[in-house]
């Protein structure tokens, strides 16, 4: 549905986006993800036909946004950073307006504009002036206008922003079940959002894609992913440590916490090494030990670590 | 793209700025304003029973273009500014319509608002023809170029409120620039402006005070309908709006 193909954009001198390219088919949920001045704006704005991009290409829906943008814009519903809604507007009124840019007149605008009411539960501040909607409504509302239209293609630019646990769980939720049908696109740095609501994610810095893959094959990529920690008792710490990195196939071990209810160890496997049987392996070095130990789980990999280390490190190389 | 989807677009656009005008007192604050200094101006600057005429091109229809210069900035100044400050302009720009049909929805609001304006100024003709045998014609025509002016000034307004997120900001340099349209073709300045030039060189003045709203409008005061006048007006308003466009095209490259 959307085809991205070597985007560049450039501000003046500043390059916020330089060079990037995905595609994102019905039924997929691509979380965009990236520190703050990423680029994730900035590519957005270009796909959904706000700005023009300097270099490259999109098409959405087969429909190129530059050379042909109202079919393309058609396609699409747009959730903009900081969820805008006209201030003097009621919030009937403002959703009939979308409503009707979208090319619904008379009783199918009505009807669009209460299947979306009732699926962001606006009910109940549907004649309030959206100048006194509280924050987690106005992004109910923006978002209501962009599903307005049963839209193929979904982008929302931090869809959870400034939204209550409650809500962001709802907003997960809701952007899961939309995914099944449409294509979306969403920026968020929450990376629990990631794990609960993307099929694939990319990790963008600097303008630039530097992660590509499912939320999984994201973890695999963490220096966590597959190490196993046991907590044991009784036993001094540093031995521990020693004993543990002469597990077969383990590349180093390390003391993670120590205290009155035992001792924190972590076994980190080598890159061959095989989950299940990395994890036997240090279970049977401490029942050989006969250590008495009350929990042993292997890690599974953590986003942010995944997160800082990639997007750490481009940064370090870019200053060298 | 067919026209009629054009039209729509252009207005349900209007019609939300209108709905927009009318959310707030501002509105009626304006409408009040305008009616209270026409009324003085009329009847008291103007003198419009001291001249004894039944006429309204020197008590009434004179001071449209200075009262215009203050007011049409104030009512146009929030069309883009404010898209921008709100950040609304994403939403409306990421819709499927053209940037065209969004700047001709907002003009034609205001100038819409404007038109009302100016009709409620009925009284001061019922007046006239109460008191009087007035041409009735070229009451109309006065209407017709007060109208023009209008847009001419309004179109200004909205380039400028293009141009930045700060309604003071939009309204001021509107002022400014509506300001030496009209001074380009205002007799004491056309005057000394031909003491300047030597008087080969007349046609300098002309050329200037050519460009003024004030020339063009003054005709239509008189009771004159030129189409000259009125191509004038519509190029006064084509062209600012086309930098209106030029404006949120270069905005949005960046």
């Amino acid at each position: 549905m959307i085809k991205v193909e070597n985007l560049v954009k450039t501000f003046g001198t500043k390059r916020a986006v330089s060079g990037i390219s995905f595609s994102v088919e019905r039924g997929e949920v691509l979380g965009f993800l990236g520190p703050n001045g990423a680029g994730k704006s900035t590519s957005m704005r270009m796909i959904t036909g706000f700005i023009p991009p300097t270099e490259g290409r999109i098409t959405v829906g087969g429909f190129d946004m530059v050379e042909n943008p109202i079919p393309a814009k058609k396609l699409i519903g747009y959730l903009p950073e900081n969820a805008p809604a006209y201030t003097d507007m009621t919030v009937f009124g403002f959703l009939g307006f979308a409503a009707e840019l979208r090319g619904f007149y008379g009783d199918a605008r009505n009807k669009a504009v209460h299947r979306a009411v009732e699926q962001c539960f606006l009910e109940g501040v549907l004649h309030q002036s959206v100048d006194t909607l509280s924050k987690g409504f106005r992004h109910r509302l923006c978002f209501a206008q962009s599903i307005l239209h049963d839209p193929e293609v979904l982008i929302m630019d931090e869809p959870t922003d400034g939204l209550d646990p409650n809500q962001k769980h709802e907003m997960r939720q809701l952007i899961r079940r939309m995914g099944e049908k449409k294509a979306i696109v969403f920026s968020t740095h929450i990376l629990e959002e990631v794990e609960a609501a993307c099929t694939r994610a990319i990790i963008i810095d600097r303008g630039q894609i530097v992660a590509n893959g499912t939320p999984d094959e994201l973890k695999q990529r963490s220096d966590l992913a597959g190490s196993v920690s046991v907590r044991v008792l009784g036993v001094p710490a540093d031995i521990i440590k020693a004993k543990l990195a002469l597990v077969p196939s383990s590349r180093k071990a390390a003391i993670i916490k120590e205290g009155k209810d035992g001792v924190w160890a972590r076994v980190y496997p080598q890159a061959h090494a095989r989950n299940g049987e990395f994890a036997r392996a240090v279970a049977e070095a401490v029942t050989r030990e006969s250590w008495k130990f009350d929990e042993l789980h292997t890690e599974e990999g953590r986003l942010d670590e995944v997160f800082r280390s990639i997007t750490w490190s481009e940064t370090a190389k870019e200053n060298k | 793209m067919n026209s009629s989807v054009a039209l729509r677009h252009i207005w349900t656009i209007s019609k939300r700025e209108l709905t927009g005008y009318f959310a707030s007192p501002v509105a009626y604050v304006f409408l009040v304003i305008w009616l209270l200094l026409v009324g003085f101006f009329t009847f008291m600057l103007g003198g419009f029973f001291e001249m004894g005429e039944a006429s309204l091109s020197m008590s009434f229809f004179r001071w449209h273009p200075w009262l215009y210069l203050f007011l049409v900035p104030a009512a146009g100044m929030r069309l883009w500014s404010e898209e921008r400050r709100l950040g609304t302009m994403e939403l409306l720009l990421t819709m499927p319509i053209t940037t065209w049909q969004a700047i001709i929805g907002k003009f034609l609001a205001s100038w819409l608002f404007l038109f009302l304006a100016l009709l409620l100024t009925f009284p001061v003709v019922l007046t006239v023809n109460y008191l009087g045998d007035a041409d009735n014609g070229a009451v109309f025509s006065g209407f017709v170029g007060s109208f023009l002016l209008a847009g001419g000034y309004l179109a200004i307004t909205s380039m400028t409120s293009a141009l930045t997120r700060n309604q003071v900001i939009a309204f001021i340099l509107s002022v400014v620039l509506c300001f030496f349209l009209l001074l380009a073709g205002f007799e004491p300045v056309t005057n000394l402006l031909s003491t300047w030039v030597p008087e080969k060189l007349n046609w300098v003045v002309n050329l200037v005070a050519s460009f003024s709203f004030f020339t063009h409008y003054l005709n239509f005061q008189k009771g004159v309908i030129d189409s000259r006048d009125v191509i004038f007006f519509l190029s006064a308003i084509g062209f600012p709006l086309f930098v209106t466009g030029v404006i949120l095209r270069n905005l949005r490259a960046g």
